[in-house]
């Protein structure tokens, strides 16, 4: 049962853990050097041996802690989530402890993590690219960077010499593109959500 | 004698049939067109069901799907084209052995589709040449069968050796 009780006994005696309050569910921020002792103990003896999530957020480029993790953790026994907040030090090359080892469901959503936010895992044992092709140049779900992309090379020379295709921002065209959920359906497709602007015109202010 | 006989008829024209090269040619060809399943996303979904029996690809002599480049004249390419897969794509056309056509399925092969975004390509036709496009959502099996007749059409019209004369300049392989 995750009462108050509960809670009490796992931020007594660990001062690396401080609780923050939000609704849904038991919510904690844990020192990065912390986590991994910190894992194991929520695994082996609180019975939170389920990674449902792991992944960031990007909290802005003036924030003053840029990047933290998200884990979620979910218990069988207590029928009930966990989260952990993990804030990344350094803004400009964010690290953060690799929970790979304790689960290894991890493996892969650190990996995704890191292609797309630029999180580095330490000890992680393959923190490589997962989504994007390795020499893929930026990190797509950070603030900075625009959805509709940036031009890059093709991550095929040879395909580009003989077409002559490349990574160029995709037209946005107002977009991006939402169905409406009310009215008739056959007039439901989806479409730019401001169509009072477009590549060639400018969004008016 | 029969009045509304066509075609053939062997007591006046004995043993032989004239007619050109390019319509016996194409007449062969467009019947046995080996597609080839590049299913990227649900599109391919939608491929499978009008390989089955309610649409029935075979009507047209379609269905040997083949999963070889190697066997297949035409790539249907059935989803959603990333950047990392536009490679691939275009080199499994390159194996494929000429003549060859493509059909673009539904909106994102042919434009990009919902997907406005950094990963995705804005339609197959930046890496190899459409001979087709679907529109829809992905389509149903039928604006898929109304395709490949369309190409059935085009390869009709086609000049028959217009792939010897061509020069391998655009292939990634030799």
């Amino acid at each position: 049962m995750i009462d108050e009780d509960f809670v009490k006994s796992v931020l007594s005696g660990r001062d690396f853990l401080s609780l923050i309050h939000q609704n849904d569910c038991l919510t904690l921020n844990c020192e990065p050097e912390s986590i991994g002792e910190f894992c194991l103990f929520l695994r082996d003896e609180q019975t939170f041996d389920l990674l449902v999530d792991l992944t960031a957020i990007d909290h802005g480029t003036d924030a003053d802690i840029r990047f933290s993790v998200v884990v979620h953790l979910y218990s069988l026994i207590h029928k009930s989530y966990l989260r952990i907040h993990i804030n990344c030090t350094d803004n400009e090359s964010p690290v953060a402890p690799s929970l790979s080892s304790v689960f290894p469901a991890a493996n892969w959503h650190e990996r995704e993590v890191f292609d797309m936010f630029g999180i580095q895992f330490t000890d992680h044992p393959n923190m490589k690219r997962i989504l994007m092709w390795d020499d893929y140049p930026y990190f797509p779900l950070r603030k900075e960077f625009p959805l509709a992309g940036i031009d890059v090379p093709l991550p095929a020379a040879d395909v580009s010499e003989v077409t002559g295709a490349k990574v160029e921002p995709a037209p946005m065209m107002g977009g991006p593109f939402v169905s409406s959920v009310t009215g008739r359906m056959s007039e439901a497709e989806p479409r730019a959500k401001d169509e009072s602007w477009t590549e060639d015109i400018e969004k008016p202010l | 004698m029969v009045t509304n006989e066509v075609g053939y008829n062997s007591k006046v024209e004995g043993e032989v049939i004239v007619t050109r090269a390019d319509a016996v040619v194409n007449w062969i060809r467009k019947h046995s067109v080996w597609p080839m399943p590049m299913g990227l996303a649900c599109c391919a979904i939608e491929l499978m069901a009008s390989a089955a029996s309610r649409y029935d690809i075979s009507r047209f002599g379609m269905e040997v799907m083949r999963f070889s480049p190697r066997q297949s004249d035409c790539m249907i390419v059935a989803g959603t084209v990333t950047y990392k897969m536009a490679e691939v794509v275009r080199r499994i056309y390159d194996q494929m052995g000429d003549p060859k056509w493509v059909v673009a399925m539904g909106a994102c092969a042919s434009t990009g589709g919902m997907y406005r975004s950094y990963a995705v390509m804005q339609g197959v036709d930046n890496v190899v040449p459409v001979d087709v496009y679907v529109s829809g959502c992905p389509p149903r099996p039928e604006a898929l069968l109304d395709a490949m007749m369309k190409l059935q059409d085009k390869i009709g019209r086609e000049p028959a050796i217009k792939n010897l004369s061509k020069k391998p300049e655009s292939s990634l392989v030799s």
